[in-house]
């Protein structure tokens, strides 16, 4: 949907796609230091948009710019979180970096499992397979309460100071920064990837898939590497999540976690990295608004807003917007 | 012996009640080619006005299961117009955005109306005494629940294969637009199936009360359900659901009595072994 004004800045100008990149970070990082001195004592909040901002990155990978439909993509999110914080419960692991590097590790192996698994059928089939992938994890985690706390949650992570340096403190304020550095050092490399031969052959396997074959590429291969890479970015988001929060429950492998991260996705707009960003924060806010107003009323509101994106802007927020520009900008060149 | 005899009982009601329920998303997926996340949803609401009918209101179960049935379709009527309407021939995506959007606003309304509670519908006297067979005793609402499924594939088998409309309608799923060139009237095809299809969702939701209690995240909790029994039956196919429905029927019920701690592990399990071995479905077609 979004791939023609992508496409124009692959022919064009490498020096404005320099530009525009450095502009997004910029950006990203005038939010980041907005929020940390807007909201101070929201810090918990911000930090968690963050980790699902990579979460619902991580979806617009495969299902943006692969055409992958999944309903179970928490399952990485969660192994990343679980990973992390197995490995500092259980074995000690407590520097920050170690831990991520586990996390994006176990959210890669994830990725696999589940790419592999769910990028055997097309259509109903798959859709339901990745169903079953988040109920099963979701299974797997509340059995295996020795490892995980089961329902309890894994509390007891007790992350050491970044680089020695900085101490999580009780206000969050290291987790956050730790969390925008994160998250802009993804943001910069996800940039990289989707503009690259592999990421342009993605694409053109969500348009048509039969071509892609005809024209000698690996479709199954493509879209297995193009998973790990979305598991790794989830499992970084999980590992962030479990170091800043602490704790880790079952409500990070749930469907309701996969649903939610793909209307953030939709409402920001597919095949578009600005655009997952955009959908968290305005999802994530909404949703800091609205259930601290009426919590019962929440799914209702949840639902009408995904009926009312698919039926006023099914492009998403910023897909609507950019071709609003683009229509503009054609008028009065 | 005893055991596997009441196994063999439960996972034959609770595979029926799973193809009453789903038939009707197989029939409109085949039809409409619509992904259609929100069934479970009417099925929902069908319980749900009949346990209003026939608890509160105290009516005789037979007027409330007929309410459950006419006040779904009337709900899902307008539903259809506004909603559904657009997203045939969507995208995948977009259909399952709209019906799972759908499925939210309709728990977030039944959590309002009715609240978190479950609702039970009290069954007539007859059906709560167990029936002796000779050498067995079986509870009498499990007899009842596998007549419903029996009588609901046969009357669809010969709804859909004997009939002028059922020919009218396996001619715009092999091919609408050739369907309609030929003077059949596809809308018309369409409104009726839907309507059907949520009748019958409507009408296993009450029936399965009991094997499925009604609760406002029903519609989510049994979504995959229904789902999964439509992608391993294959999408229009009656046999495949009613094998599918059979199936899974067996593998959830024996989890549930010989491994109630693992819960639905091995259900999820069996459901990707399944999509797995046969992407296409157990009577799928190539397309």
């Amino acid at each position: 949907m979004l791939s023609g004004s992508d496409t124009l800045s692959v022919t064009g100008d490498r020096r404005a796609r320099l530009t525009r990149d450095a502009i997004g970070v910029l950006v990203i990082l005038a939010l980041g230091i907005a929020g940390y001195f807007l909201f101070p004592n929201n810090l918990a909040l911000l930090t968690r948009i963050t980790a699902i901002a990579l979460l619902v990155l991580s979806l617009d990978l495969v299902t943006g710019y692969c055409g992958v439909a999944t309903l179970g993509h928490a399952a990485l999110f969660g192994a990343g979180a679980y990973g992390a914080a197995i490995a500092a419960a259980h074995f000690g692991i407590a520097d920050p970096i170690a831990m991520l590097a586990v996390g994006i590790i176990a959210g890669s192996i994830a990725g696999l499992v589940s790419g592999v698994v769910v990028l055997r059928a097309h259509g109903l089939p798959q859709l339901v397979l990745s169903i079953a992938i988040i109920h099963l994890a979701h299974e797997a985690a509340n059995k295996a309460s020795g490892w995980t706390g089961g329902s309890d949650g894994l509390a007891g992570i007790m992350p050491d100071a970044v680089f020695g340096l900085w101490q999580f403190d009780l206000w969050g304020r290291t987790a956050y920064v730790f969390g925008i550095v994160l998250l802009i050092v993804v943001f910069v490399l996800l940039r990289q990837i989707v503009r690259s031969p592999f990421g342009m052959l993605c694409r053109g396997i969500r348009q048509d898939p039969v071509r892609i074959r005809a024209m000698g590429g690996s479709v199954h291969g493509t879209l297995v590497r193009m998973y790990i890479i979305s598991g790794a970015v989830a499992g970084a988001g999980g590992a962030l999540n479990a170091i800043s929060t602490q704790v880790v429950g079952l409500d990070s492998l749930s469907f309701t976690l996969s649903a939610e991260a793909m209307v953030m996705l939709v409402l920001g707009g597919t095949g578009s990295l600005y655009g997952a960003l955009i959908g968290t924060l305005a999802f994530l806010w909404f949703e800091d608004v609205v259930s601290a107003a009426n919590p019962f009323h929440w799914l209702t509101i949840v639902g009408a807003l995904l009926i009312a994106v698919v039926l006023f802007a099914p492009k998403g927020l910023y897909g609507s917007l950019a071709s609003y520009f683009e229509h503009r900008g054609r008028k009065n060149p | 012996m005893q055991t596997v005899f009441s196994i063999g009982v439960d996972a034959f009601a609770y595979g029926m009640v799973l193809f009453v329920i789903s038939i009707g998303l197989s029939v409109t997926m085949g039809l409409m080619r619509v992904v259609n996340l929100a069934h479970g949803a009417f099925a929902m609401i069908g319980g749900y006005i009949a346990s209003y009918a026939a608890r509160d209101l105290g009516l005789a179960y037979a007027v409330a299961v007929m309410l459950a049935i006419a006040g779904t379709i009337l709900i899902a009527i307008p539903v259809e117009r506004l909603l559904y309407r657009r997203i045939y021939g969507q995208s995948e995506l977009t259909q399952v955005l709209m019906t799972i959007g759908i499925t939210f606003c309709i728990i977030g309304i039944a959590n309002y109306v009715f609240g978190p509670t479950l609702k039970t519908i009290p069954a007539p006297d007859a059906l709560r005494q167990p029936i002796s067979l000779g050498f067995r005793t079986v509870s009498a609402h499990r007899l009842f629940v596998i007549a419903c499924g029996t009588a609901v594939a046969l009357g669809l088998w010969y709804f859909i294969e004997r009939t002028a409309f059922g020919v009218k309608m396996r001619a715009a799923v092999d091919n609408a637009a050739m369907a309609a060139a030929l003077g059949v009237r596809t809308e018309v095809v369409y409104a009726v199936s839907f309507a059907v299809a949520v009748g019958l969702a409507a009408f296993g939701g009450v029936v399965g009360a009991e094997l499925l209690p009604i609760e406002p995240y029903y519609a989510l909790r049994y979504m995959v359900t229904f789902l999964v029994v439509v992608s391993v039956g294959g999408a229009g196919s009656i046999p495949g659901a009613l094998a599918a429905c059979l199936l899974l029927g067996a593998i959830d019920t024996t989890g549930r009595y010989l491994m109630p701690e693992f819960g639905e592990f091995f259900f999820y399990l069996a459901v990707i072994a399944i999509v797995w071995l046969f992407p296409r479905g157990l009577a799928g077609r190539a397309e």
